[in-house]
């Protein structure tokens, strides 16, 4: 853990507003220890920008341990930065090398209007969800919980598809803006197991719907998403969303 | 400030059941008349907010971040607790209970732990019934490992992303309500101050974090499920923006702050490494499970883990605690690390670093099972350090990470502010002088999925509350003093910026008031808190207007509150004279250098009420009965 330092280039949105115009800023990064993440590189910029008198870069983080999902921008044109399956806030800047320039961007999609810099409004992730991404079980009603045994297989296909942070990288990464991955994932994990059975024609139907309202796009195959998703979500639960979706309309009786 | 903890009587069994009765109920078709804020959305208010709006009350939920999934709850790994006995290895609720109360050296109150055991099994089924992809046996059934502080294997895991997948639980829960109406939710939002009217809590007034507007809201009764005050620190495992901010009002308004000394250290966290670090993280305390805890036997010794013999190594928590070895709670292994680095023997660039082994573990079961049960873990870790835990030892060292101090509250969960419940890691029950690993999950889902659906119906069927609006004038003047409070934050016209304070106060917290505390260290460190607050409204600066999204004033005013916390801390860990828990005060210790408690004069609760701006807060103290356990010196021998 020997850090050393280096000194980059950085292109970054600036955006005052929602409906302000945005345009890239050019800021010099110097003295930035390799053992530093993305966003404590961006904590240093931020320090400097303020003693300065200038507006520092607003960007949304909380965790800063690559689980909560809320960080991420667009670097070098890739959400979430170049490493395979890495948050923003766990990118370390050993990753870049001195004197690169480094551009920053918001997650660009319609259904994600840009609130300041690099922080985006992404609820309609959580609008998707209400559709239908759960199971309807009131508090106090559950059976003993051995009684819905889960194969050991659909269990860990289940975790693998709920691991999903919902930082909206799949969108970001999508050519159609689609947040089919996330979407996916939530069918998938629910649909596999026991409990989310019953209510899974529904489910399918309504969060496709609901994706569409929203100004979402659709999966066109480009599995960007796949590559991009910090949390290494296989585009295998669109397959089986999709599967869920067609058995919906076509064989339930289930209407929206 | 009167303490009285309604703690019901007759035998433990039974309390909770017959309180439960006791409690005035509220008829179904009165229950959508009352209108509930809860603020803070992770286990804790996620939970509660979804269970009170499945009974009919109308809730409005209210978090900072851009949506109630990224709670910090998210971001615990290891596990939850219950007394299901699946291994059949002896587990009951007694056990976890005992267990629990011991864990926590008999700080905490009999009747409150013991409920805590008693649900926690419903709250398994409850998370199993949602769907929660806990990890399961070849035969379909639920799996366990153990944890810290027990010697039963009682704990239900998700990989090592337990807290994320219950988290994700209520979530989904809570949006389920949402799409029924039943409940408002209010994301980026930050409460600047609870507006108490005719003696009880009424609502609470909030700055939208996109457009800086303030805001009234109105409640028949307020939850605080704002999590714990680890970042007083600046440098912990809780998320950026994790406070104290909205306690602190409460205690301005008139909560008792209780024991806020208590402040859990964890032993496994990737130490720290640089100036310029924003957190630390934590690596589950399940990797004691299988990691053995190591250091060279000779102090100095810089040679790499792989070229030190095992006859050179010092496993010291298995050679001092052979019991429970690896396994003993957080606090005997943090002040253990901490003392063979003192004393020469740790690793690392820095000094203040011990090793976590898996070469046994690898040896015995294989890579592929040490991938299964915490890839996850070895991945994050890879990813921060830049090594591979599989060919060489992580490196790990304590760092803080869960406050058991909070504000008080009785059995109800209800401070001393009429209808303010302040549930999870924000109050400060159940978990007494430390916390044992898997508890922190199983008290959050615990509070608010089936304490609080209970409780607050007594007071809200018992209480006469006055219908009022937010034009009442408790609301302006709230709103007043908010808007004039962020104007004095920003026309600080200094040289240095709030992180620049933010890190010296917890500087100071950590070398005098950290994992081991001296009366001197600590009279200093008042002094040097003082100091720096009084610095920080004269030389601060904060850039931007009010009327915008500017975190830099949102993080001023979170520090500007740690800097008059932090002197409650020093004085509450001043006042306590003894060590117990994660309190551990050099004059208090034993021969063999572990905790001191002094059950004749300490056994109390140690309950703060503000007296007014620049005066010393008033000590008040509950007495801790202890009936059905017998108080034991703690060993893990």
């Amino acid at each position: 853990m020997s850090s050393t330092t280096i000194n980059l280039t950085l292109k970054v949105w600036r955006q005052p507003g929602p409906d302000a115009k945005g345009q890239f800023e050019t800021y010099q990064a110097d003295r930035i220890p390799t053992d530093a993440s993305f966003l404590e590189m961006l904590d240093i910029v931020n320090e400097h920008l303020t003693l300065e008198g200038k507006d520092p870069i607003a960007f949304d983080h909380d965790c800063r341990e690559g689980i909560c999902g809320m960080c991420g921008a667009v670097v070098n044109g890739r959400p979430h930065g170049p490493e395979k399956e890495t948050t923003l806030c766990q990118l370390h800047m050993r990753h870049f090398r001195n004197g690169d320039t480094i551009v920053i961007e918001p997650f660009r999609a319609r259904a994600f209007p840009v609130i300041k810099d690099l922080a985006v409004d992404r609820s309609g992730l959580d609008k998707i969800i209400q559709a239908g991404g759960y199971v309807s079980v009131n508090t106090g009603q559950a059976p003993e919980a051995n009684t819905i045994p889960v194969a050991k297989e659909n269990a860990e296909l289940a975790f693998d598809a709920a691991a999903c942070i919902g930082c909206g990288a799949c969108v970001a990464a999508c050519p159609n803006a689609s947040p089919m991955l996330f979407v996916g994932a939530k069918i998938s994990h629910l649909a596999l197991l026991p409990q989310g059975r019953p209510e899974a024609a529904k489910r399918a139907l309504a969060m496709v719907a609901a994706m569409d309202e929203l100004g979402f796009g659709n999966c066109t195959n480009h599995r960007d998403c796949e590559v991009e998703c910090p949390k290494g979500i296989k585009i295998t639960n669109i397959a089986r969303m999709n599967r869920e979706f067609l058995k919906a309309a076509f064989v339930s009786k289930v209407k929206l | 400030m009167k303490l009285d903890a309604k703690a019901p009587g007759g035998p433990l069994e039974s309390k909770w059941e017959r309180h439960r009765f006791e409690l005035k109920l509220v008829n179904p078709a009165n229950k959508r008349k009352f209108q509930i804020i809860v603020v803070g959305t992770g286990l804790a208010g996620g939970s509660a907010s979804a269970s009170l709006a499945e009974l009919g009350y109308y809730v409005k939920t209210f978090c900072i971040q851009d949506t109630p999934r990224r709670a910090h709850s998210i971001a615990a790994q290891g596990g939850i607790n219950a007394a299901k006995n699946y291994p059949n290895d002896g587990d009951s609720i007694w056990r976890l209970f005992y267990d629990t109360i011991k864990g926590g050296d008999f700080r905490a109150r009999e009747a409150n732990v013991y409920r805590l055991a008693e649900v926690s099994n419903l709250i398994i089924d409850h998370c199993v019934a949602q769907g929660i992809p806990f990890a399961r046996e070849y035969g379909g059934l639920l799996d366990n490992r153990s944890f810290g502080g027990a010697q039963v294997a009682r704990t239900f895991y998700a990989k090592g992303q337990t807290g994320q997948q219950l988290l994700l639980g209520a979530y989904q829960a809570m949006m389920r309500q949402i799409a029924l109406g039943q409940v408002e939710m209010f994301p980026r939002r930050e409460m600047l101050d609870l507006v108490i009217v005719d003696g009880k809590a009424r609502g609470i007034v909030v700055r939208n974090l996109n457009t800086g507007e303030i805001e009234s809201h109105l409640a028949h009764a307020v939850v605080l499920a704002t999590g714990g005050y680890g970042n007083v620190f600046f440098l912990s495992t809780n998320g950026m923006s994790s406070n104290v901010s909205c306690c602190w009002q409460a205690y301005k308004k008139g909560a008792g702050f209780a024991n806020p000394c208590f402040i859990q250290i964890h032993p496994t966290c990737i130490p720290v490494h640089g100036d310029y670090q924003s957190k630390l993280t934590l690596m589950s305390e399940s990797l004691r499970n299988d990691g053995r805890v190591w250091v060279p036997k000779n102090p100095g010794d810089r040679r790499p883990p792989k070229d030190i013999p095992d006859s050179e190594r010092d496993y010291f928590l298995e050679r001092m605690y052979p019991s429970f070895g690896n396994l003993v709670p957080r606090d005997v292994a943090s002040r253990a690390a901490k003392r063979e680095c003192d004393e020469g023997r740790g690793v690392g660039p820095t000094g203040r670093a011990v090793y976590l082994d898996f070469r046994d573990a690898i040896a015995r079961m294989g890579v592929a099972a040490i991938e299964e049960k915490y890839g996850n873990l070895f991945q994050m870790y890879e990813k921060i350090v830049a090594e591979d835990p599989y060919k060489t030892p992580m490196m790990i060292y304590p760092a803080s990470h869960y406050t058991m101090g909070g504000l008080w509250v009785d059995y109800n969960l209800m401070s001393t502010i009429p209808g303010l419940f302040v549930l999870g890691e924000a109050n400060f029950s159940d978990h007494g002088a430390n916390r044992l690993g898997a508890s922190a999950l199983m008290q959050g889902l615990a509070d608010g999925y089936f304490i609080i659906p209970y409780t607050i119906g007594g007071y809200l069927a018992g209480t006469p509350i006055e219908e009022i609006t937010t034009s009442h004038q408790a609301f302006k003047d709230a709103e007043k003093e908010a808007a004039a409070y962020l104007d004095r934050l920003l026309s600080m016209k200094g040289t240095r910026t709030v992180d620049s304070f933010h890190r010296e106060l917890g500087h100071i917290m950590w070398d005098y008031c950290g994992m081991s505390r001296n009366n001197e260290g600590l009279a200093r460190a008042r002094e040097l808190v003082r100091d720096l607050r009084q610095e920080f409204w004269e030389n601060a600066y904060v850039p931007g207007s009010a009327a915008e999204f500017n975190d830099s004033l949102s993080r001023a005013i979170r520090v500007a509150d740690f800097l008059e916390f932090a002197e409650l801390m020093v004085l509450d860990a001043l006042a306590r004279r003894e060590s117990c828990g994660c309190h551990f005060n050099e004059a208090y210790q034993t021969e063999e250098h572990e905790a001191k408690r002094d059950d004749d004069n300490m056994r109390h609760v140690a309950v703060w009420e503000f007296a007014g701006e620049g005066k010393e807060p008033v000590l008040h103290k509950e007495p801790l009965e202890f009936e059905n356990v017998e108080l034991a010196q703690r060993s893990y021998k």
